[in-house]
Formats: C-alpha cells, structure tokens, sequence
C-alpha cells in the first residue's frame, strides 16, 4: 500500500504524461463511515487536529451537539448532526463524521488551475499540495460536497488528506485509530465495499431498517470515503449528504470542451494580430508622440 | 459488575437504562457495538432523553426520572404472566421457593410490615425466612447475621437473624412463599400503572416487555440478556431498590452468571470501582467488611455480628464464605497495626473508629455548616461541584476554619469564595484558610487502577509532575508523619492508633505504591503450611490468595479482595496476556480481577443444577465428573470439588447460597421487594399509595438551604448528566475539550420552549427551590412533553460540566453557576446518594 500512496496517477493543471497512469494497480484504499454504530463521540475530530498540528478552535453553541456548522480549513473532520423524525413518529439521532470524500472523479482536482496543487494518488487519494495552490478557490466550486476550506490567512486551500502521511507508512488514517466503536473501519476499496454491503444487509434484515445501504455514489465515479446509512433513499439527512453528486457542469466544460476553445481562442487570436501586423504594419496613433513614457501615477 | 466490559460482546439482549454509556463508556460500549454487530443482539435504551446511547439503540422509551422501578416491576409482572422466566433456575438458585414468616405484609399502602413511625425505620423481625421445624427460635445458636444499621448502639432487641433450617416449598405455590409474595407484589405493576406513571405509553411498554424478556421465550435456557446502568439508576432516594429490582430480573431469567448476563454497573471514573474497595464509605473496611459501631464491644462481639451463619433449605449445602470474615477482618488489623496487634489486645480492635452515626457526603456538608466539622481536606474531587445543594455546600465552607485542596488545576473548590453572588465585600469577610497543593495528574502517577469489571491493572508514570506538584501519596505520608511526631512529643487522648500504625515502606516519606500493593495483597507473617496439597509458606512471602488468610494473627493483609493480586510471582496486575482461548474475552491472563482473578461472578450459575452450561456455545466453567471438580475458562466463583448432587447454591456470598429475590432481615434498609416511590420533589403523589408517597425512611436536614419544590410552582422534571466530550469538572481546562462543547445549555422540548417563546441559544435560567442555573437553551425533540397521571409534564437536562473555573469560564463567556446548585441534598438510606437526577423546576427567559 505504500508504494501505491505515492504514486501518481492525475495533476492538475499539467498537460502531457503523469507518471504511473494507465498502470494496473491494486490496493485502492477506502474509509468506511458506519453511521449506524457512530455514537457521535468526537473522537474523531481531536485525533484529526491533533495528527494534522491544528490546535484550539473558538467555538460558539448552535442548538445542537455539532462542534461548528461547517468543517473549517483548520478543522477537516466534523460529526453532523440530525435530530430525525421518522413517519411512524419514532425519533432519530443521525450521526455522520463528514470530510473529504476523495473522489475517484475529484470535482476540485478537475477545477484546478495550478500545475500539482491537487494531485490523486494511485490508491485514491485526493491531496492538496498547498505549495503549489494559488488560492483561487476554483476547487471549492469543483467540490460537490463543500469540503476545500479558504484560509484567508495563508491564502490558500486546505482539506482532509486521508492521513496520506500516515497511509504512505502503513498507518491508518488518525480517525480511524481514535474510533472508540469500530464505527470507521480502513482497508481496500474491495473489502470496504463488501464490508459495507455486509452491514447494510444485516440492518436490512435484523434491524428493520429496510432502506439500509452504502453510499458509494457514482457521478464522482465512486469515493474513497463510503457510508453504511440505515436510509440509503435519503442520504441529505445525514447532514447534508448530496443524493447524486456531479462535479459541476461549468468545471467540466471549463476544464474540457471550454478550455479548448479557449486556448483556440486564445491562439487564434494571437495568430490573427500577427497576420495584421504583417499586412497593415505598427498602428501609428497620431500625435501620440509625447506620451511615449507612460502615465504619471 | 458482575460480568465486564468485553463480555458484553456476548449477550443477545441489552436493557440499559439509567446510564448512557455511549457517551460516558464510549471506549466500552465498543463491546454493545459488537455484541450488535457479530451476534444480531438487540438494544433497549430507557432514559429520560434521547441518548447517543438512544441513537443506537432497536427500541427507545422516555421515561419520567425517577420511576425506574415501575418500569422495571411492570418487566417483572409481565415476565410471570408470560411464563418467560427460567423456572430451574429460580427454584434451584434463587429463594423463590423460602417460605415467608407468618406476619410479612406487602406494601400495598406504601408500608411493609414492622414501620415505626416515630423513629421512621423498620422492625425487620417479620422479613425473615420461616424456620423448618422452629428453627428460627433458636436464637442463641446462630449467629448474628452480618446485616444491622450500624449506629443503633446496645438496644434491647438483638438484631434478627436468619434460621439455619429454612422452611421451603420447591413448586413455589406455598401462598408465602417467595414466589408468590413476588408474584403478589408485582401483580399491581400493570402496563397500565407502567403508562399512568413512567409516561410510557402501554403500548411500547408491552413491547419492550415482550423484546426483553424474548431470550427466556419458550424456557428455551440459551439466549442471555444483561442489564447495563449506571449513576442514572443510583442518585435516587430509592436508588438501591432500582438496582435491586434489576437483579430481581435478572435471577428471574437465568441471567446472572452467565457469559453476556449480569448486572452491570458502569463507573464514572477510572478508579472509582478501586476507591470503593478501598473502603469509599465511612460504614466499610477495606473489602467491604462492615466497620464497628460502638455496641462493639470487643472482638469477638464485632466478629459475631458481622460473621453470617449459614441458613437454607436442610437437604442442600451451602459454602457461606462469608464465615471467613474472621480471617479478613484479624489480617486486615495485622496488616494496619502490625506487631503491635496482638492476640492479648484483640489483635487491636480497640484502634479502630467505631462508626456511631451516618458519616455520608451529605452529612459531612451539613456538619460542615452546622459547625461541628471544622476544616476538609478534599483530594482528587472537586467538592463544591459534585455534591448536591451547592449554595449550602458554599455556606458551609464559609464557616469552615480551613480547606486543604490536592488537585491539577485551581478548581471551583480551592476558590469556593469566587463563587457567583459573592461580592468583593463579602468575600473580605470569609475567614476560611485555603491550602491549594498541586498534585500529580494521572499519567504522572504509577499504580493500580481498578475498573468497572473489577480488573486491577498496573500503570506506569508517564512523565513526572511539573513544578512543585507531588503525588498525593507523598502528601499524604508527610502529614501523617508530622502528626505522629506531634503525638510522640506531645502525648494526647488516644495517641496509641498513630503511634502504632503500621509505616513500614523503604522510604517513609515516600512510600512506593508497590510496597503499599504489596500490602494490601498480604503476607504470612509465620510458616504456613496447607492441609490438603502440603504447600508450604513461608513467614515473609507474599500470599497466594485469601483462602490463605488466617484468624490466630500469623497473616496480614490490607484487603483480602485483592489478596491474589501480588504474589511471590509478582505484580499479576501488570500481566499483559493476551490469549483469550474460549473466544468469549475472558483474558485470564491480562492484569488481574477480583476475587481470585474471576472474570463473571456466580459462573456456578451458567451450569444446570447437573453442572452442564446451559448454553454449550458459551462455555464458562462445568463440572468434570472423571476429575472430581470445576473447571472451565474461567475460574470457578465455586466451592471446587462440591459435586452438583450436595446442591451447593452457586451464590456463594449469601449465607443461604442462592440470589436474593427477597432481602430478609434489614440488608436493605427500605424493604425486602422493591416498591416505587416518588422522588423527593414530584409533579404527582404516587399513584399506587398518595399517602404514602415518597421513600418512608428518607430524612430531610433542617438547615435553610434544604428547602424542597411543590409541584404547583415548580411543575418541571430536570434532570443532571455528563456529555460525552467532556469528564466531569476538569476537561474545561483543556481547549481541545472546550471547543467541542464551549458552553453550558440546557435541554428542553420544542412544545416548552413554543410556549414559553423561548428560542434554541437564547439564555434561560433554570429556578429550583434552591438556586438559579442560567445557560443557553437546546431546544431539541429528544425530549418530549409526558402525560403522567393525566398531566402534561415536561421534562429538561441539563449537563453538569461548567461552573466558574475553566478556560471559557476564566474568559467570562459562562453563566458561571454549576448545575448542582438545583439539586437537593436527600439520600438513598442504602448507599447514602442524593437524588441528583430527578427533581422539580422552573424556567424563564434570562
């Protein structure tokens, strides 16, 4: 799994070969997120600041159990929490532990402008090389699960890494360590999905939770980051959980069909000034003569 | 516990209720997640609150605070109407078939037999087994039993004893008979009572009743349940009987024993299960021994009051090992008092305090304020926060003469005088002298700590303590040794129990918590020699474990419990075995419990009466008939080569052998079946007998800060509880902590704070008839409005973290006030604890 955790496979902002793509791999990694076994604990959320070096955020009461409303640049791992009501009237408290998904297809790699600011990682992990980023954001608007975060002090763009440090030695990911219920579960994508299936059948069966499932979702073309859901129909309960994430319509033309005429554009308008210079020479403006050095500030 | 954490993987069924370990056990519910995932096994939350613990849970009721037991004695009732109960075991393991003496009267008007209502205690002359053949008369034969109210010195009546000989009926229809009389008793528990009183309704009433008791379904003997509390269940006026009442449950299915079975109690602290067998309460010794009262006489007075004889049915047997009292309580003075306990001295009995009057926590407070209890040295807790009625605590510390404090932080106790309401003025005028000592915290300390399976297991430092911080035992032996010297040089009324107190520790300034484990575990102070195998102890080596203990003073040993702990082979508490042959996480060789390194208590139990395990999957001990004695996973909690036809009964602590259904003579204090009674402060009278409402044998303090709701003002139900990101008072000091919960709020129903106009955030103060709690609202649908009685009754939380020390709370962004200001200081007459969860406010927008 190591060597995989360093092999890259997509850059973003880079034309021409990647190094390693089009290999065939295995070892694709996979979070397992069990909502039906999280207790909502936050043990999760210390381990990720204290692995990552964040310390104390300020934090206000907002009528619910939940840290803060959003993950921050600062803070990438963030239990939601739903006080659910249920048709038959019975109550439910919905725990999801949300961080980047790391996408199969990442909306933010793809909306990327900065050569290497966001690579993917033979075994499907997302990262940001914060080196490289420019600060645009562009990202956050790739991201259909809201999770790139501004730092308007460093100027740049900061997400959940999948512990890539960790996972390239062997480790897992700082949340998973810290689960105290064997709610997160880490391992190939293979054994997480069955794993996964596994659990929602059982819920299905045993539970009563007839709409149990594994969230998984494929206009990303999968994540690395799945969830069992005792309501796979209804995922936005879960904190917000999209349905059917896509990335952006306008990243994608952007970044294909847009970017190419653009750069049409672009050389076509280039070629165009040349060709008339060629045939009608330097635009003379007259009497210009005198403001040949500039204007004063 | 009488199980562990790790064997809650094992169970089939969990009830949990008046706990919420999901967010308080968060690392032992782990093995609720298991027992979930890997068996199919099904949840049961009942609390006054949706829970983290709820939210995991098959089925979750809100019940009103405070009537536990009649939710639990509805399980009774339908338990018995539905023949879901495990009739062998009953008969055979419980004292479902003792025959009730002639006189016993249920409390149908509130009151069982033998009230005095002038001194507002029972005569327990009639909760006693019938003698076969008028056994029961032979009072100068027996002994004592071990059970009496200490305090009561030299009365005229001896304290009743149980009949050697017990009258018996083992097809349970003799109309006294245990079973009948429970039966009897339980029959007014219907779901019907269930709903008018709990505020659940009947119809999920019904279905839990039915989801519970499914394991015994049929009398099919395999599937195991456990019940699984904590202080939810215990801070109450009749918080024992709740506890008891699930015991009584679980001896009626065959539960406790067994692997996945028991009564489980989970503890709030790391250690605290240790501090309680240290002697946590002021009317025990070391190992739960009862401590002396004045009409202790002498030794040998103490040793037959506190020795049971052994009582039951006379075709079975009964190992009764509490008639080895002698041998623990005579090592226990040779290891305080060493050679200067001696045969001619009564081996020093005459050292020991002897216990005259109730010493509780909320005695010592109301002492406190009242003047007879001068100054306090609190270690390790935060007293002004933990206590109920924390306004009269505070008053009470204004007049004390001095408060020494040993802890990590400047904590709410060491600075009780910043209290909110207490003006720059007034605070010129407290005269009490604080002595704040910092201690070490708990990774800069070595020893053992003891958790809710009763593991003791070894720690080691960690780092050593910042600054001037010491450890408390350092602390502790430099006072003691200044005292002593004081004694010494200066003489005194009685100096002989300081001067002769055992010190014998390499370094005396600095005992090592090795030597004093050392200690506690024991030694043979002569050669020792065992009758049957021919080994041989020699004087000075450590004993192997309390059957070695011995009565003629040629043993010492601090607490025979943990006798077994550190033997000639070493420090077992330090082992770190993890083999786990059997699957079911016994972990024989990982740390070590008491007693003897037994992992489920009663395991007798998970037997057949022919020795076989009633669930062969689920293997603990059995009987080996070709070797002629138990074996098994575990190690037998069992008389080991008893063959199952002496009909030994496998509960081998009760002088009669089996589970008490019934608890004869007074061993709890308000009556031998569970009755529910209202809390102190309660929006109704209760139901079953308004007359006689609350706990008969509860006592109120006469101070002005004891002043106690009427519904009619007061006509919300609150309750207190911990978060799961924070521990107790002291996580307020860490940011990572505090960010996760920044402040104080209180739970409240979305239909209260619709009429009340109240919105989530906005502060509120919570008003009960003894302070004002302000905090911001959480309005919230995990609580719902109640119909009790016929009454719309709304029920709050609120959490117990904040008060005026800590990071937010330094920053001036709390309310500043700790939750306990609105409890009341009464007590369960059994262990002594207030009723923190369940009492009577109001609320108002702030």
């Amino acid at each position: 799994m190591s060597q995989a955790a360093t092999e890259l496979i997509r850059i973003s902002g880079h034309a021409g070969t990647v190094p390693g793509a089009g290999l065939n791999r295995e070892f694709q990694v996979c979070k397992l997120v069990d909502t039906t076994t999280c207790i909502g604990c936050k043990a999760c959320e210390v381990a990720c600041l204290e692995w990552n070096g964040y310390t104390f955020s300020e934090t206000t009461f907002n009528n619910s159990y939940q840290t803060m409303p959003e993950t921050a640049w600062n803070y990438w791992n963030l239990i939601k929490f739903n006080e659910h009501e249920r048709e038959d009237g019975t109550l439910m408290l919905l725990m999801r532990k949300d961080q980047c998904m790391h996408c199969e297809d990442p909306g933010c790699l793809a909306a990327c402008p900065a050569e290497a600011a966001i690579v993917q990682y033979a075994n499907g992990i997302v990262d940001f090389q914060e080196a490289n980023c420019i600060g645009c954001g562009y990202c956050m608007t790739g991201c259909p699960f809201n999770i790139p975060k501004f730092s308007p002090k460093a100027r740049k763009v900061f997400k959940c890494t999948l512990c890539n440090d960790r996972v390239s030695v062997g480790l897992e990911p700082a949340c998973i360590k810290a689960c105290p219920t064997g709610c997160l579960h880490f391992g190939t994508k293979k054994e997480m999905k069955e794993l996964a299936e596994t659990r929602a059948e059982q819920l299905r069966e045993h539970s009563g939770y007839r709409e149990a499932g594994v969230y998984d979702p494929p206009g990303v073309g999968g994540t690395h980051v799945i969830y069992v859901l005792h309501d796979a129909k209804n995922p936005e309960l879960y904190g917000g959980l999209p349905k059917n994430p896509q990335v952006p319509l306008m990243v994608r033309l952007w970044k294909h069909p847009l970017k190419w005429i653009g750069n049409f554009g672009i050389i076509f308008g280039v070629v165009g000034v040349f060709i008339h210079y060629l045939r009608y020479g330097p635009k003379v403006v007259e009497g210009d003569e005198d403001k040949g050095h500039g204007a004063k500030p | 516990m009488t199980n562990g954490w790790i064997d809650i993987k094992n169970t089939d069924m969990m009830l949990i209720m008046g706990g919420n370990p999901a967010e308080n056990h968060p690392c032992g519910f782990k093995w609720a997640m298991e027992a979930k995932r890997d068996r199919n096994a099904k949840l049961i939350s009942v609390d006054p609150r949706f829970t983290r613990t709820s939210s995991t849970a098959d089925l979750f009721l809100q019940i009103r605070a405070g009537t536990d037991i009649v939710f639990l004695g509805g399980l009774i009732r339908y338990a018995l109407e539905n023949n879901r109960i495990a009739k062998d075991y009953l008969a055979n393991y419980t004292n479902a078939a003792f025959i009730i003496k002639d006189g016993f009267k249920l409390p149908e008007d509130g009151l069982y037999s033998g009230f005095d209502s002038e001194a507002g205690k029972y005569d327990f002359s009639t909760w006693n087994y019938e003698g076969a053949d008028g056994s029961d008369r032979q009072a100068g034969t027996v002994r004592h039993s071990p059970d009496v109210v200490p305090g009561k010195a030299g009365g005229a009546t001896p304290p009743p004893h149980l009949p050697p000989n017990v009258a018996f009926d083992l097809a349970l229809q003799h109309p006294r008979c245990v079973f009948q009389l429970l039966k009897r008793q339980y029959s007014r528990y219907t779901p019907e009572t269930v709903e008018r009183i709990t505020g659940i309704p009947r119809d999920q009433f019904v279905k839990a009743a039915d989801l519970f008791t499914s394991v015994r379904k049929d009398g099919d003997m395999k599937k195991v349940a456990t019940i699984i509390y904590a202080v939810g269940w215990t801070q109450h006026t009749f918080g024992t009987q709740i506890i008891r009442t699930a015991a009584m449950i679980q001896l009626l299915l065959g539960n406790v024993g067994r692997a996945g079975g028991g009564v489980n109690a989970l503890r709030g602290h790391s250690n605290i299960q240790g501090a309680t067998d240290m002697a946590g309460l002021y009317d025990s010794l070391p190992g739960y021994l009862k401590a002396p009262v004045p009409a202790d006489s002498d030794l040998d007075t103490y040793l037959k009051r506190i020795t049971p004889g052994s009582s039951k049915p006379s075709p079975w047997a009964s190992f009764n090992y509490y008639s080895n009292t002698p041998k623990f309580a005579v090592s226990l003075l040779k290891s305080m008092y060493g050679d200067a306990a001696k045969k001619e001295n009564q081996f020093a009995f005459d050292y020991l305090p002897k216990v005259d009057r109730d010493y509780s926590w909320t005695h010592i407070w109301d002492d406190m304020y009242n003047g007879k209890v001068k100054g306090m040295m609190a270690f390790g807790m935060n007293g002004v926060m933990i206590g109920p009625d924390t306004n009269k605590n505070i008053n009470a510390l204004k007049k004390a003469d001095w408060l020494v404090v040993g802890e990590i932080y400047p904590d709410e106790t060491s600075e009780f005088w910043r209290a909110p309401g207490i003006t720059a003025d007034e605070q010129k005028t407290i005269n009490t002298t604080v002595y704040r000592l910092p201690c070490a915290g708990f990774a800069e300390k070595d020893g053992s700590m003891t958790n809710s399976a009763r593991w003791a297991t070894w720690k080691y430092a960690a780092v050593p303590p910042p600054g001037q911080a010491r450890l408390d035992q350092d602390i502790v032996a430099e006072i003691f040794l200044r005292v002593r010297q004081l004694y010494k040089k200066e003489g005194g009324k009685f100096p002989d129990p300081i001067l002769n107190l055992s010190w014998a520790y390499a370094d005396a300034a600095h005992p090592s918590l090795s030597q004093v484990a050392m200690e506690v575990n024991g030694k043979a102070l002569a050669d020792l020699t065992d009758p049957t195998t021919g080994q041989v102890i020699k004087a000075g080596q450590q004993l192997p474990g309390f059957a070695w203990l011995k009565d003629d003073g040629t043993t010492a040993c601090g607490n025979w419990i943990y006798s077994g702990s550190w033997t000639e082979a070493g420090n077992q508490m330090a082992r770190r075995g993890n083999e786990d042959p059997s699957g079911l996480g016994v972990f024989q060789g990982w740390s070590w419990s008491w007693p003897a390194n037994r992992r489920v208590l009663y395991n007798r139990a998970s037997c057949d009466p022919d020795g076989k395990p009633w669930d062969p999957s689920r293997k603990q001990v059995w009987w080996n008939e070709a070797a002629g004695k138990w074996v098994g996973n575990d190690v037998p909690d069992f008389k080991p080569d008893s063959a199952p036809k002496d009909h030994m009964g496998p509960f081998i602590m009760n002088p009669e052998g089996i589970g008490r259904l019934f608890a004869p003579i007074g061993v709890i204090a308000d009556g031998p079946f569970p009755e529910h009674y209202e809390p102190i402060e309660s929006p109704i009278k209760n139901p079953l007998h308004p007359d006689q409402s609350n706990n008969p044998l509860v006592k109120k303090f006469k101070t002005p800060y004891d002043k106690f709701g009427t519904p009619d003002e007061y006509s919300i139900v609150c309750t207190t509880y911990r978060l799961t990101e924070h521990y107790h008072y002291w996580t307020k000091n860490n940011p990572m902590n505090v960010q996760l919960i920044p402040e104080p709020f209180v739970e409240i129903p979305v239909e209260l704070a619709d009429e009340k106009g109240i919105r989530g955030t906005e502060m509120i103060k919570v008003i009960s008839a003894r302070g004002t709690y302000m905090a911001k609202a959480f309005v919230t649908r995990r609580l719902k409005p109640m119909m009790i009685d016929g009454k719309k009754v709304y029920q709050i939380g609120l959490p117990i973290h904040q008060g005026f020390r800590g990071i937010a709370e330094d920053e001036g962004r709390d309310a500043r006030t700790p939750a306990n200001l609105l409890t009341p200081a009464v007590t369960d007459p059994n262990a002594h604890t207030p009723e923190s969860k369940g009492f009577l406010v109001k609320i108002e927008k702030a």
